[in-house]
């Protein structure tokens, strides 16, 4: 296996090249004839694509997205029920069938016009094309935060609005009345003239006859009664009580259990089982080599290297069985490989700038740092990480007959399907996906390599198989957050204006706007070489933002420092021309107390990223004690536009800047050997109880486009923190993780 | 050393006596999972390091995937299906689990619930430190510590107040 480039896996390359938006223009009818029989229950009818009304006048939405905990069926579902003026009491959701029909298709417009807003009057039309787009790529990935903005806005509201009108429509049809007379509320259609009085239901089957219109009215926000309202996450109860299904809580009637091992040095193959002592474990029953598998052309494309598989009665003896193979792997030539190394390598290629490409070159740099008063400099580094959802990656697969039915949490059930079917030989028609509860995705339940063997160990052994992966293959087989080195220069003036921002990096990846900066500087250069190594790597929350974050509020903070500045107040001053982000930052500083002294030890920091359409800003309070780091507040505010879902937004808000500090705190993955040394919890620890902060998050309601919430959290905490601690210690910490630096006896002059 | 030929063992779970025929030395949380099909209880690590797995034994909270089933006969074993008082009904803890919308992707939350169950049982008005104290075994990689704190504290108040958990069952499962 070769190294792995970054740049092959851009998803928007790839999309904006596809040539989807020219030429084609079709509008969809109303398909619910042929897809009613997929999702309707008894009494239901399904009226549009994504609404299906029941016989008792309840409105179920069907959700083209994977729950992995951030609420999304709920949020979607308050989207389209409040354009459809439903009864909130009578509505409920389900997740769509892993079927081409229901493919997100809005993501793909969000992708193909990479964040360009939309102007309503297309939104038909492009709609049209962009249901052959998705189908075409096979998406209905749930990741970069898309579901709310792209889902909800361009599908779930469109959608609810329509069928609004269909029933409006069918009623006055039925009634021999004006439609414009037909007024819909609270799940009921009435006509004051006449006074009728009907509920949805009984127009459900009319209407589902009828062509949605090309473009159903929206409401404007002033009208919204479920959007931005306080409403129960619809998942929340069966998760209390232990009745949620998640893939590895799937029975399957005769399902036998299986674990794996992979090479530990990525790529490696299998050479020789000695599986004698494995076999002798009571309830073994087979052990199976499974072949090299990949998919490209999907979003979560991947390369996965053999495996070994021990099958048995149940996952004790399966393991038991694991830990007695002796396995044989083939050499790959990176058996030396340690992390140094690659640092080494980063910092190489840095040097040469060999083949550096640009984000973005605006002014003279090099005459600008000729000319500046002072010039700083720094190297910035984060390491390879891990997502270690919860639930360990697990599949249950039946495989007989030329036909596999699949029970999986998934990021991309459309694209599991794929990987599957090309895997096993199987026509892609015959693979059944049925998407679970996910135990945390992160981004890594967007790759279908555990899918893949689970399909692969049951075709081998003729019975459904459950896969349990242990959390140290987990740990050991990741797509990792990419390890990154990122080289900064900037200049001051004399009055301590930043003149001039220069930063180069080590590798490609999204989203592409990641290391940009919002503060207004008159010359900037700002690209990238390509530094390829062998370690495998993925999307992990919040994606480039996750490392750029860190890189760029921390050195802003060190140009402020420079300048002798307060780090709140130069921030301030260079977002002038970008009114929405210094109202978020102000409003972060605010609530902080941003100013006001804090006892000895003590230090406040602070940050600002926009990403995935939110702006975020986060002031830290930490306490530094005998070189131990304790971080006691965090004040996020946050702009998504709206808040469809507050508590929602604000779940996540926490999640993002709770998984931030796990890695800013703790998270690092290491090489030796050319394989991960890493293995579970005990050396790859996560945040606790005892060392979370209180969290307090404050939601500003801008009007601006609608932006993301599940990752959006996650790059501004560990700047803010590295920020804290120098302002509580006066050490400049620049790579992560920062419980790893000695805090009590590092360099200040130097920093660390 | 091949692991131990299987022998019957009698558990008590949920108040039901269950008999069943494995090796002796197979941790409690397989048993638990695919004996007895309560698939309540997770597997996270398998290290005794997550908390994923917690149930009760006694009363106590126990990583049940270092508990071998022999250590545990006779003994009193409750999973999160046995931790409403009865059929349609809620544990205080559910009820505030809810009210404070604590769950995110929700695989975590049976270990946290035992975990916090315990910890009120011994302890029925706990500080912050204890509540630290107690739950720090169970990771949440959603990090929803601030709302599970929230959720306990919410708990410990209304049974301190005999109030019967609610069912708040709702028409509106997804």
């Amino acid at each position: 296996m070769g190294k792995w480039t970054r740049r092959a896996f851009l998803t928007t390359g790839a999309l904006v090249g596809g040539g989807f938006v020219a030429g084609i223009a079709v509008r969809p009818g109303n398909r619910s004839g042929e897809l009613g029989p997929l999702v309707e229950g008894e009494g239901e009818t399904l009226v549009q694509t994504w609404v299906k009304i029941g016989a008792d006048n309840s409105v179920t939405v069907i959700v083209p997205h994977a729950e992995m905990g951030q609420g999304v069926g709920t949020a979607l579902t308050q989207m389209l029920a409040d354009e459809l003026d439903a009864d909130w009491d009578l509505v409920r959701f389900e997740y769509a069938p892993a079927i081409p029909e229901f493919a997100n298709h809005p993501i793909a417009k969000g992708l193909l016009l990479a964040g360009v807003d939309l102007p309503e009057m297309i939104v038909p039309t492009v709609d049209g094309i962009l249901i052959h787009a998705a189908q075409a790529l096979d998406l209905q990935i749930t990741g970069g935060s898309m579901s709310v903005r792209s889902t909800g806005v361009y599908g779930m509201r469109v959608a609810g609005a329509a069928v609004k009108e269909m029933l409006q429509h069918a009623a006055a049809d039925a009634w021999g009345v004006p439609v414009d007379e037909v007024v819909a509320r609270e799940s009921r259609l009435l006509h004051a003239p006449s006074g009728r009085d009907e509920p949805y239901a009984a127009f459900a089957t009319a209407a589902s006859k009828l062509t949605p219109p090309a473009k159903p009215t929206l409401k404007s926000a002033a009208a919204f009664r479920i959007m931005g309202r306080h409403v129960e996450r619809h998942d929340i109860p069966p998760k209390v009580d232990g009745t949620a299904t998640f893939a590895l809580d799937v029975q399957v009637p005769d399902m036998l259990y299986a674990t794996v091992r992979r090479a530990p040095t990525f790529g490696g193959g299998v050479a020789r089982v000695d599986d004698v002592k494995a076999r002798e474990v009571e309830g073994v029953l087979d052990v199976v080599s499974l072949p090299a598998a990949g998919q490209s052309g999907i979003v979560g494309s991947f390369q996965a290297a053999e495996s070994v598989a021990v099958v048995a009665e149940g996952y004790w003896p399966a393991k038991q069985g694991l830990d007695r193979l002796e396995i044989e792997w083939t050499e790959t030539g990176n058996e030396g490989v340690t992390t140094e190394d690659l640092f080494a390598q980063f910092a190489r290629d840095i040097d040469a700038r060999v083949e550096r490409e640009t984000d973005v070159a605006e002014g003279d740099v090099a005459a600008a740092i000729a000319s500046a008063d002072r010039v700083i400099e720094a190297d910035y580094r984060v390491p390879y990480l891990a997502h270690t959802c919860m639930e360990p990656m697990n599949a249950v697969a039946s495989v007989a007959d030329g036909a596999c039915e699949l029970w999986v949490g998934s990021q991309s059930p459309l694209g599991f399907r794929m990987a599957v079917a090309s895997a096993l030989g199987l026509d892609v028609e015959n693979v059944t996906v049925h998407n679970c509860f996910i135990g945390g995705g992160f981004g890594r339940k967007s790759r279908a390599d555990y899918a893949v063997q689970a399909a692969q160990i049951s075709a081998a052994v003729g019975r459904p198989v459950k896969l349990i992966w242990s959390r140290e293959e987990d740990v050991r087989q990741d797509y990792y957050r990419p390890a990154v080195l990122s080289r900064f220069r900037a200049g001051l003036d004399a009055g301590g204006n930043l003149i001039a921002w220069e930063n180069t990096y080590v590798d490609k990846g999204e989203p592409v706007e990641a290391p940009l900066i919002p503060y207004s500087v008159a010359a900037r250069d700002i690209g990238y070489v390509d530094s390829p190594t062998h370690v495998p790597f993925g999307a992990w929350r919040s994606v480039d933002h996750s490392q750029h974050g860190f890189f760029t509020e921390s050195f802003i903070d060190e140009v402020a420092a420079a300048a002798g500045q307060d780090p709140y107040a130069y921030r301030a001053e260079r977002l002038k021309d970008a009114p929405r982000l210094l109202a978020v930052l102000r409003k972060a500083a605010e609530e902080a107390d941003w100013g006001t002294p804090l006892g000895a030890g003590r230090g406040r920091g602070i940050s600002l990223q926009e990403s995935f359409g939110s702006v975020v800003a986060q002031v830290v309070e930490v306490t530094v004690v005998e070189g131990k780091i304790q971080v006691d507040r965090v004040v996020a505010a946050v702009d998504a536009g709206l808040a469809v879902s507050p508590d929602g937004l604000t779940a996540q808000i926490e999640s993002g800047i709770a998984y931030g500090l796990t890695a800013a705190l703790y998270g690092e993955i290491t090489i030796r050997d050319g394989a991960v040394e890493q293995s579970n919890f005990h050396d790859y620890p996560a945040l606790r109880m005892s060392a979370a902060p209180v969290i307090e998050t404050y939601i500003i309601n801008s009007g601006h486009t609608i932006g993301g919430a599940g990752e959006p959290g996650t790059p501004g905490i560990a700047p803010a923190l590295a920020n804290a601690i120098y302002d509580a210690t006066g050490l400049r910490v620049r790579q992560m993780p920062m419980s790893g630096v000695d805090l009590e006896n590092a360099d200040r002059e130097t920093a660390v | 050393m091949a692991a131990s030929a299987k022998t019957v063992t009698a558990l008590k779970v949920n108040g039901v006596e269950r008999k069943v025929e494995v090796d002796p030395t197979t941790p409690l949380l397989w048993v638990i999972r695919e004996q007895l099909q309560l698939t309540g209880t997770k597997f996270g690590c398998g290290i005794a390091q997550c908390g994923a797995c917690t149930v009760r034994v006694d009363g106590r909270a126990i990583r049940s995937c270092v508990t071998p089933v022999s250590s545990v006969q006779g003994q009193e074993i409750q999973t999160v299906e046995g931790l409403a008082p009865s059929e349609g009904t809620r544990h205080a803890l559910q009820a505030a689990w809810i009210e404070h919308q604590v769950p995110q992707c929700g695989y975590c939350q049976s270990g946290q619930l035992m975990s916090a169950a315990a910890l009120l049982d011994a302890n029925p008005n706990p500080s912050d430190e204890d509540i630290d104290g107690a739950m720090d075994g169970n990771i949440c990689r959603c990090g929803m510590y601030g709302r599970i704190k929230a959720a306990i504290k919410t708990a410990a108040r209304n049974t301190a107040g005999g109030a019967p958990a609610a069912d708040g069952e709702g028409p509106n499962h997804g």
